[in-house]
């Protein structure tokens, strides 16, 4: 039996498998009066139920990356020879994201591009975080109802903006003859000749990504440093600390877990962000996603491209561990 | 010996013990240089009489057993005006926008008193010591600790603690760890801010606990955890917000009696806001009734209790029957006033004069069964009888909506009327008390 017909006779499996707890249910329970599964929904319902909870589960989230991880096992051939003698599984599309296959060479293109977005990553991550901190503590403990409000409204409404238009706005800023070059001429900052290659030096990309996920930073924030109790600041001043020493030791600690779930949530989404580094990035910036978008729809290379993509999502998920255990969070804590 | 409970052994003992011993123990042990340091946590250490003596009933003469500095020498003296200071409260105006909080307040709290703000909910007291303690800055007026105005000082910069209702103990540190907070924001190091914990902790009778997590503990023990992360600072001023009020009855008349030997201990002024009367009468060296934003009186318990100056105070404190009516005659002892159940006499401190508007109050107490002098007796059908125990409540049917509540003791002497009689009862006019008609608190 080929890899992937096992992969599509999974959903049976997972399907049997609820019926089986559903029918467990009605024995195990010794309540007379508790009606089973099945006598509360009759078997039609009961059936269409279980049929539409697996479909969502297995057809719309599990099996797709499954099919992946089973495509990525597989060497690249034309529809005709799938399944056939030259149809067999192999790790080679993942060794060529180390060696390249052509030369025998490492792959240095590719692995400085994995490296260099999973440190932009973590750079766009902790920028976000010392952008928002200040911005979530005071809506959630300082400003008055009515200032947070239409602070809230000034984040939100630039997000009804579509990504790339919002990319490509920020582009029309940051280029050489942009609005922020020319008007620091006029203001005489800078002199004609000393124009900034914003876009070159990636300032858009850093601009777009951090702007990107502005919002998936401040909302796990916000919730974290609401549920403190004011009057544990207001003790902690009272005890005669100074306001960051008041952040160090009460607020931060309190908001760990928020600050965990955004910085989970915004790193893990600028490691496979497109837009942002495809448009403005600067000419010689490869960006790890662009590499594996290319081999899906330039070199139709499907089983590279999810090779890589699975590198991509298990150095994510490495690093996002790594950084719970080093600040001693529980993964429950951050996802909550 | 009574216990001695802060040793600093670097700077020796916390110098307002030594005030604290010479009313305990008298004078010589007062002024012993090296007074011998006890271990023991504070509930043993409290004298079983001592302990007795703070539980009186609330409206018993409790100023009886005086605080420390009656009898402390000059010297002495010295020492414990550098550990407490007098707060003084000089005009003091808070407003929110349009509403005014606290009205041109002012007073003068002693260094190491125990003083007491007592009100209705919303009657500014809140407003007041966060005012005191730098969370807010007056819209008017002064406020003075140790005669410096606080003016522009925050209230990590004041030499006050405050002990906030819900404690706001820091639940993500041991309990060790939020008693020296304090001390670790002020740069104090580990191996200090550890002994100053234990010691604090043997103060609470925690010993031995501080590793624990805050939500290991009884609300009781919480309770003293909150005294002791005050306390820690030396504060010269310590601040109460209710700091009773989110525990059980038994434990609330326990914590009184406790609060009460802490602060004769550390000799610093107490400033302690409540609703509860019977806090505020058991603890406190004097109390300040305060009902929408204004300070009704300010006077010790026993005057509060007996010469109240208000119709307010007259109705918040403790029970009491008023009789509204209109001054008939009066002298600059006596008035008689006119009220729904005829002519009744009583003291005259307001100096009313005849056709004022006026309410005689009467305690409950103050009744007795059967018929009295001139003006002093009236009738009313019994409505209920409550037997206490060690007392019986009549209620008799009131002019007004409101009953009359008459209390009469085991050995009153006269049979308690049943429900449905006719009851006579009367008083001693100079326990009737009559004063200007203004606000009553509210049932």
């Amino acid at each position: 039996m080929s890899s992937r017909t096992f992969v599509f006779l999974i959903p049976l499996v997972v399907i049997i498998g609820f019926w089986l707890m559903a029918r467990r249910e009605s024995k195990v329970s010794h309540d007379p009066t508790h009606k089973s599964y099945w006598e509360r929904n009759g078997t039609v319902l009961g059936a269409t139920f279980i049929g539409l909870v697996a479909f969502w589960a297995l057809f719309l989230v599990t099996l797709p990356y499954l099919y992946m991880v089973v495509e990525s096992f597989h060497p690249k051939l034309p529809p005709a020879q799938r399944g056939g003698p030259s149809d067999f599984l192999t790790i080679a599309n993942y060794k060529s994201f180390f060696v390249s296959p052509s030369d025998g060479q490492y792959n240095d293109t590719h692995m400085k591009a994995f490296g260099y977005s999973i440190l932009v990553s973590a750079g766009v991550t902790i920028l976000n975080l010392c952008i928002c901190y200040p911005l979530a503590y005071y809506m959630a403990q300082a400003g008055t109802a009515q200032k947070v409000r239409l602070l809230l409204l000034g984040l939100i409404v630039p997000y009804w903006v579509n990504e790339i238009l919002r990319s490509f706005a920020v582009k029309l800023i940051l280029a050489s003859n942009g609005l922020l070059n020319t008007s620091m001429i006029k203001l005489g900052i800078i002199g004609p000749e000393g124009k900034i290659d914003f876009l070159l030096h990636n300032t858009g990309m850093w601009v777009g990504l951090s702007y990107a996920n502005l919002l998936i930073m401040i909302f796990p924030l916000y919730n974290a440093i609401e549920s403190l109790d004011k009057n544990q600041i207001e003790a902690a001043r009272d005890l005669g600390a100074p306001w960051w020493k008041i952040h160090r030791d009460v607020v931060i600690p309190h908001a760990k877990p928020g600050i965990a779930s955004g910085c989970t949530l915004v790193f893990m989404l600028a490691a496979g962000s497109l837009a942002a580094p495809l448009l403005l990035g600067g000419p010689r910036t490869l960006w790890f996603t662009q590499i594996v978008y290319d081999f899906f729809f330039q070199s139709f290379n499907w089983p590279r491209g999810s090779a890589y993509a699975f590198i991509l999502l298990a150095a994510c998920i490495a690093v996002v561990l790594g950084m719970l255990k080093l600040f001693k969070v529980k993964l429950g804590e951050a996802i909550r | 010996m009574a216990g001695l409970f802060f040793v600093w052994e670097r700077k020796g003992p916390h110098p307002s013990l030594r005030a604290t011993f010479s009313t305990q123990g008298g004078v010589e042990k007062g002024l012993h240089p090296n007074p011998v340091p006890s271990p023991a946590p504070l509930l043993e250490k409290v004298p079983e009489g001592r302990m007795r003596s703070l539980s009186r009933p609330t409206h018993l003469s409790h100023l009886q057993q005086k605080p420390i500095r009656v009898t402390i020498t000059t010297k002495q003296n010295e020492a414990k005006a550098d550990m407490s200071a007098g707060v003084e409260l000089d005009g003091v105006t808070v407003r929110f926008g349009n509403f005014t909080a606290v009205n041109n307040a002012n007073l003068d709290i002693k260094g190491g008193e125990f003083f007491s703000f007592l009100g209705p909910s919303g009657c500014g007291k809140t407003t007041i010591l966060r005012t005191v303690s730098g969370f807010l800055d007056p819209s008017a007026g002064k406020v003075r600790i140790g005669g410096k105005d606080m003016a522009g000082i925050g209230p990590n910069k004041r030499p006050t603690a405050l002990i906030f209702q819900n404690l706001a103990l820091f639940p993500l540190m041991t309990v060790a760890d939020n008693i020296a907070y304090g001390l670790r924001v002020r740069g104090v190091d580990k191996s200090t801010r550890l002994r100053k914990a234990g010691e604090l902790l043997d103060l609470i009778a925690l010993n031995g606990q501080g590793e624990k997590l805050v939500s290991e503990l009884s609300g009781g023990q919480k309770q003293r955890v909150a005294i002791a992360r005050a306390l820690a600072v030396e504060p010269k001023v310590l601040l109460l917000d209710e700091p009773l009020s989110a525990l059980d009855l038994k434990l609330r008349q326990h914590m009184r009696n406790e609060l009460r030997a802490i602060q004769q201990r550390v000799g610093i002024t107490f400033i302690y806001i409540t609703h509860d009367q019977g806090e505020a009468l058991t603890m406190s060296d004097r109390i300040a009734v305060m009902s929408d934003g204004v300070i009704e009186q300010v006077a010790d318990g026993k005057a509060v209790y007996d010469q109240p100056s208000t119709a307010f105070v007259a109705s918040f404190v403790g029970e009491n029957n008023p009789f509204s009516g209109i001054v008939m005659k009066a002298d600059k002892n006596e008035a008689v006033v006119e009220t729904g159940f005829g002519k009744l006499r009583g003291r005259n401190p307001a100096q009313l004069k005849s056709g004022d508007r006026a309410i005689l109050f009467v305690r409950p107490e103050s009744f007795k069964l059967g018929k009295g002098g001139a003006d002093a007796s009236l009738q009313a059908p019994v409505v209920n009888v409550a037997f206490e125990g060690n007392m019986t409540h009549v209620f008799l049917k009131g002019a007004a909506k409101k009953n009359l509540t008459v209390t009469v003791g085991r050995h009153g002497g006269a049979k308690v009327p049943s429900q449905g009689e006719n009851a006579t009862i009367s008083y001693d006019p100079a326990l009737g008390l009559v004063l200007p008609e203004g606000k009553m608190a509210r049932e």
